[in-house]
């Protein structure tokens, strides 16, 4: 039976790029929809009625939602080129990181990028005190996975997608080569691997997308 | 070799009911070490230092945080017993995807910080779009249960299974609440489905024997009402 495989996504959600790796890694034919989030399709809507976001995955019809859980999905139902370590404590140890990324350490990378000046302060503080952990999982390690891409990988994937675009914005050096070596070169290992290098979204683009958000940011916060 | 299994947390916690709940149908022995979760002690922050919260799972020296992770970590190490995650695919993701939304601060349906604003709503008005928004997110799980259930008597079906204790865990305070509010929260006219699996869940020994009864919550939380500590989101 032909297998009907959708990705809605946008060009540069670093959340949908984790599903565009998993595919690529696991060998996966499939049909992108690429959404305008001012002006979500009926599609969408109806696919994630409760978050309303991008990706979904749909697969034979059905959606599946929440980009961490889409990629446990994908790995248990296509076999090859596993994603999640097989050892229970392994395992437990990726999906704690993983959910950690983005539940801490997002959050607080987004609270540098959406303050300047003195009000930056705590926020750069607290990004690199999250940062440090990650760090000290690279030890002895090339990806977070061992010799291979894996499930962390991906889950971070946004750190070395979007990092260096809000660092060269604001002019600021938050994964400093010399305080983060390990996270620093990992970042240039995950993103010049071949299977995650084709699917990068175009970094001018980025940039003007960011810089423009940052903006506004900045903007609302002095009109308050 | 018998492995040794520690559980540090406190047992009003429904995150550590959690745990001792998927500890219990697979049947494996374990020590309670009680933990105040307001006085961090050395051994919480040793085994948690990340995020210095209950519950921690110790086993034979690992520890293992956050309670959905922690079921599903007992879930891949112990074979003993049922599965608590389906094995289809398709099932497991919808049980992933809805334990997640329970315990999501950024739905409208959440448990604590909702009935914190239902008691300090201060109009009437205010009170009843609170409880709009909390049967809003009960007729979703409903709708859940009735797909996951598959007519059987649990989320997991003929056993109780990993979403079942994701939400089951939160029955004995849903219980306070509805006693302090006189609201009738899981309402067989509005949510059959889930009244009648709540009935089920909370007659089950896994229930009975790990969450502490109804009337001691009250008292735990009228003592910390008392303390004058803001209730915690």
């Amino acid at each position: 039976m032909a297998e009907e495989l959708k990705l809605f996504r946008t060009w540069s959600s670093p959340f949908a790029l984790r599903i565009v790796h998993a595919l690529k890694i696991k060998g996966l034919e499939y049909e992108t929809i690429f959404e305008d989030l001012s002006n979500k399709s009926d599609s969408l809507l109806q696919y994630n009625p409760i978050h309303k976001k991008v990706p979904v995955l749909v697969h034979n019809g059905k959606p599946i939602c929440e980009s961490l859980v889409i990629l446990e999905y994908v790995d248990e139902t296509w076999k090859q080129c596993p994603l999640l370590p097989r050892d229970p404590y392994e395992k437990a140890k990726a999906r704690f990181w993983a959910k950690f990324g983005d539940d801490k350490l997002f959050s607080s990378i987004w609270n540098v990028f959406t303050t300047q000046g003195k009000e930056q302060e705590e926020p750069i503080a607290a990004a690199v005190q999250n940062l440090k952990p990650i760090e000290e999982l690279l030890k002895e390690k090339k990806f977070f996975g061992g010799e291979t891409i894996g499930y962390l990988d991906i889950a971070f994937g946004w750190t070395a997608n979007i990092i260096s675009i809000l660092e060269e914005i604001m002019n600021l050096n938050l994964v400093d080569e010399e305080k983060f070596p390990l996270l620093s070169a990992w970042m240039q290992n995950f993103s010049n691997d071949p299977v995650i290098k084709e699917c990068w979204p175009p970094r001018d683009k980025m940039i003007v997308k960011f810089q423009v958000m940052r903006e506004k940011y900045l903007k609302a916060v002095v009109s308050q | 070799m018998a492995s040794c299994v520690q559980l540090l947390g406190a047992s009003p916690s429904p995150y550590v009911n959690r745990v001792q709940m998927a500890l219990k149908l697979k049947s494996i022995e374990y020590e309670l070490i009680e933990e105040n979760p307001h006085i961090k002690s050395e051994r919480l922050l040793k085994a948690n230092p990340v995020l210095k919260k209950i519950p921690v799972l110790i086993h034979d020296g690992e520890p293992i945080c956050e309670s959905l992770l922690i079921v599903q970590y007992i879930d891949d190490a112990w074979n003993n017993g049922p599965s608590l995650l389906p094995s289809d695919a398709q099932d497991a993701y919808l049980a992933r995807f809805w334990a997640l939304y329970i315990d999501d601060k950024n739905v409208d349906f959440q448990w604590y910080p909702l009935y914190k604003e239902l008691r300090e709503a201060p109009t009437e008005e205010a009170r009843k779009e609170v409880l709009d928004k909390i049967f809003e997110g009960l007729v979703l799980l409903e709708k859940a249960f009735l797909k996951c259930s598959k007519g059987k008597q649990f989320f997991g079906g003929d056993n109780i299974g990993y979403l079942d204790i994701a939400l089951g865990c939160y029955m004995g305070w849903l219980k306070v609440i509805e006693e302090m509010t006189s609201i009738k929260f899981l309402d067989r006219s509005k949510t059959p489905g889930l009244a009648e699996w709540a009935e089920k869940f909370c007659s089950h020994d896994t229930f009975k024997e790990v969450v502490p009864e109804t009337q001691k919550l009250v008292e735990i939380f009228k003592m910390v009402q008392g303390r004058g500590k803001p209730a915690s989101g």
